[in-house]
């Protein structure tokens, strides 16, 4: 039997991981002659302390959801697809394209089209690499980092050179016809008499999030595709016996990883309503973090995406008020990255060891 | 503690190891419970006992890997902490481990004096180690060149390089764990003569191992273990294998299988001219040919590593190969897009893979998950074209639990939680239940307890008898005489030879093993 029980791992292990990071944060807050508890609370009040706050933290969240599900489909191939920040920078582009090619009637007709954009140019994205993968044994870790470069660059040259409007000194796209325009929060709340700040960019992509969790968990622990992926991620030789095809599995793990990295684009992107430089802002990252704290599966996903939903409206918050630099937010989220991925085991064994000691004092 | 001389003042001479009350618990698993045993100078002491049954784990405490819960070690009566493999070693205690710690490309000498160079400077340690090793050559025929590295070297020779390693340390006692499992029958014997040899010097020597006839072989005293506990020990000289069996299991055992003589049919499985290049350019299989007929069983006898596993890759559909194979008349795909393990098993070949931990089983996976695994297309598995039945699964997983007594039959704990048996049990039951045209069957009982091969052999006869063909690779050669109809020997890729198993025996086997072709013999 395992030692540590199913609940404590999921759930008590990133818990004393976070509060490890904060308890560190603190002290480097301290050493800055700055008040700890005043930024908890600044973040805290921030962030819950009126509908704008949420609805900034659930945006950031939306994002995070869509590349923290990317990685976690790789993760379950046993591939570490670290590309997700440019296959979101081409979903975005996908986006843009689709958003931008016709005169849309209506958000719900151009939103499938745009999720399908957005998802085919992440897919492709992410399917050299796997295909480098798969047949040349390029490392995948390598060759999405790479592409990660070329895809800024590609971007960057599409913005100034071709996307950006004629006499236009801004590197972004056209603004993306009405019929484009997705619905906010407060829209879709306000529908139903539920106010909510339409300062937030938060908006239905929200929605389309949680309905990829669901639709992850089914292909992953219901569909044979997800039992092959898994098969594959557990044991490569056992995969092999099995007659599951490295390759295929290789490659449609990483189609599907891409495609969900594009996916958010709707929520960056279409709901900005142009294409700028750097809309994914560092998304495609922290979408590691959020599956390796989630552990891969979607409601762990959407708990940690919450969590840095909340880091980085948070530390918008700390910024603004406090002389604490911005920087120190990212070194906040560096802790909590480095405290639920990196150092899992400094918790991990302690912790086995705690459980052990009740186990025998039963027994 | 004073109280270690006089335990030994009962006999005349102190036990050269005697462990008082040992135990240690692995989480919930009390791997050894309160285990005493007394080893004297100068014999060699077989300890028995099932996997699982905590000879390993005594061992590595011996050797200073684990710290015992409780209990005490006394070295030539006195109490001794053993801490790590340097005090160990401090203590003249030498261990040759089941799997070589050896550095591949250094050479013999450079591995004897790893870890044990005196001073900066190499050259004096390395003479004298060659020194040395001249000595040990004459006095245990333990002739090994100094010069050669290890790569170069045959596994018989590779053991005794870490025998050497011990002797080298100044070991006065050297553990040996399952030594034999590597090795031809005439390096096993001959290992068995180099170990009476270093007995007659005054020696001690604690073999490890769960072959019988080992024990009967070689030891003067043997220990039995079972479940954690130290059941019995006796001399080997007033005991005998069936009792041992007893012993280990705790019930009564068949050690011969029970069946009748085969009934051939027509050839199920022919193979002809197979040959396999590995990725490194190594050619594992040379031109094999061979067939395997309906109702009979087919043992492919070796020592482990000469193409066998390369053979079931093959004919298993993940390995690719050139040659023909021809199932119920109808040559198979070996190259193409319908060579893959899917299309074999579609046209009725299962496998029970060599290696269950790394082919057979996804350890982190359900039982229920595991017990379709390569099955997962079937139909009666799918809810829809895409979404796979759980329900149908898991109630045909139960059955299968309940025919083939996997225990406990919960088809929901995760394939690691079983032991090895039950593990080897789901993997045959997925098998054996597709009633298959062709049963691939790798060491079936590979670290599966004596309980437990009864049933596998019963299983695998049964099948043999419902008209199957079987083929049947196992390096325990006892296995294979006792098991299969007819015996075929693989040597470095080839087929030395097929004898009938009722006209031939271990020793014609051995020497077919050993490359030994009858011209030369």
């Amino acid at each position: 039997m395992d030692v540590i029980p199913k609940w404590a791992d999921a759930i008590l292990i990133p818990l004393i991981s976070i509060i490890l990071a904060f308890i560190i944060s603190a002290l480097v807050i301290l050493a800055i002659g700055e008040d700890p508890i005043n930024a908890l609370q600044l973040m805290v009040q921030g962030t819950f302390g009126n509908s704008a706050g949420i609805g900034f933290m659930l945006f950031y969240a939306t994002n995070f959801i869509f590349t923290g599900l990317a990685v976690a489909i790789a993760f379950h191939a046993r591939l570490f697809n670290i590309g997700g920040e440019g296959q979101a920078m081409l979903g975005g582009l996908g986006v843009a394209f689709v958003c931008l090619a016709v005169p849309w009637p209506h958000w719900t007709i151009a939103l499938p089209f745009a999720l399908i954009g957005g998802a085919l140019f992440g897919a492709g994205w992410a399917l050299i690499p796997a295909w480098l993968q798969a047949k040349r044994g390029s490392h995948i870790v390598i060759t999405t980092i790479m592409f990660n470069f070329i895809a800024s660059a590609l971007l960057v040259y599409l913005l100034v050179e071709v996307l950006k409007p004629a006499g236009s000194m801004d590197p972004a796209t056209p603004r993306f016809p009405e019929g484009a325009h997705l619905p906010r929060m407060s829209d879709i709340l306000g529908a139903v008499g539920i106010p909510f700040s339409d300062a937030a960019p938060v908006n239905v992509s929200f929605f389309i999030a949680l309905l990829a969790c669901y639709l992850f968990w089914l292909l992953v622990w219901r569909t044979r595709l997800g039992y092959e992926i898994r098969a594959y991620g557990q044991s490569e030789s056992a995969a092999r016996y099995a007659g599951i095809s490295p390759t295929k599995i290789i490659l449609i793990a990483m189609v599907i990883s891409g495609a969900l990295a594009g996916c958010m684009a709707i929520n960056n992107v279409m709901a900005a309503e142009r294409l700028v430089l750097n809309s994914v802002e560092g998304a495609g990252f922290i979408g590691i973090a959020v599956a390796l704290m989630g552990r891969s599966h979607p409601v762990g996903v959407l708990l940690a995406s919450l969590l840095f939903g909340f880091l980085v409206q948070g530390g918008a918050e700390i910024d603004f008020w406090t002389n604490i630099p911005r920087e120190l937010i990212v070194v906040v989220q560096a802790l909590v990255i480095l405290f639920t991925g990196a150092l899992d085991n400094m918790v991990r064994v302690p912790l086995a060891k705690v459980f052990l000691m009740f186990r025998k004092r039963e027994a | 503690m004073s109280d270690g001389a006089t335990t030994g003042g009962a006999a005349s001479v102190a036990p050269a190891i005697e462990l008082k009350g040992i135990s240690k618990a692995f989480g919930p698993v009390q791997a050894n419970k309160d285990i005493s045993i007394r080893v004297m100078p100068g014999t060699i002491h077989g300890i028995i006992g099932e996997n699982g049954a905590g000879k390993s784990t005594l061992m590595s405490i011996l050797y200073g890997f684990y710290k015992a819960d409780a209990g005490d070690i006394f070295i030539s009566g006195n109490r001794t902490e053993i801490p790590d493999s340097q005090a160990a070693i401090a203590a003249g205690i030498g261990m040759v481990f089941q799997h070589f710690k050896l550095v591949e490309n250094f050479t013999v000498l450079e591995n004897v004096v790893l870890g044990a160079e005196d001073g900066a400077r190499l050259t004096p340690s390395l003479a004298k180690a060659r020194q040395l090793l001249t000595e040990l050559a004459e006095e245990y025929q333990l002739n090994v060149d100094p010069d050669a590295t290890i790569e170069e070297l045959s596994v018989g020779y590779q053991q005794r390089v870490e025998i050497l390693k011990a002797l080298y340390r100044k070991a006065d006692i050297l553990i040996l764990d399952e030594p034999t499992g590597v090795l031809t029958p005439s390096e096993a014997d001959h290992l068995f003569r180099i170990l009476k040899g270093l007995r007659d010097e005054g020696k001690t020597i604690i073999l490890i191992t769960h072959k019988l006839r080992e024990i009967m072989d070689v030891t003067d005293t043997v220990s039995v273990m079972r479940r954690g506990e130290m059941t019995a020990t006796v001399k080997t000289s007033e005991t005998n294998p069936s009792e041992l069996a007893e012993m280990m299991v705790g019930r009564k055992v068949l050690l011969r299988v029970d069946k009748e003589p085969a009934q051939p049919k027509g050839n199920v499985l022919e193979v002809e001219n197979l040959s396999v290049v590995d990725e490194d350019g190594v050619q594992r299989l040379k031109n094999i040919s061979l067939n395997v007929r309906a109702g009979e069983i087919v043992g492919i006898a070796g020592v482990a590593g000469n193409g066998q596993s390369e053979l079931l890759e093959v004919l298993g559909g993940y390995r690719s190969a050139t040659g023909r194979i021809l199932l119920n008349g109808e040559e198979i795909d070996l190259t193409g897009a319908r060579s893959d393990g899917q299309t074999r098993r579609a046209r009725g070949i299962a496998h029970v893979p060599e290696d269950r931990h790394k082919e057979g089983l996804i350890l982190d996976f359900f039982a229920w998950e595991n017990m379709v695994f390569g099955y997962h297309h079937a139909p009666e598995f799918q809810k829809n074209p895409r979404f796979m039945s759980n329900a149908a699964i898991k109630a045909d997983c139960e059955a299968k639990m309940e025919r083939f007594d996997v225990r406990p039959p919960i088809p929901s704990l995760a394939a690691k939680n079983f032991s090895g048996g039950n593990q080897q049990k789901i993997v045959l039951a997925r098998e054996i239940e597709r009633d298959p045209d062709l049963l691939l069957v790798g060491q079936p009982t590979r670290g599966v307890d004596i309980g437990a091969i009864e049933f596998i052999h019963q299983q695998i006869v049964a099948l043999r008898d419902k008209g199957k063909a079987i083929l049947l690779v196992s390096v325990e050669l006892d296995e294979i005489l006792s098991l299969a109809d007819r015996i075929a020997v693989m040597f470095d890729g080839q087929i030395m030879g097929e004898r009938l198993a009722s006209e031939t025996n271990e020793q014609e086997l051995g020497l077919l093993m050993a490359g030994v072709t009858q011209g030369a013999a």
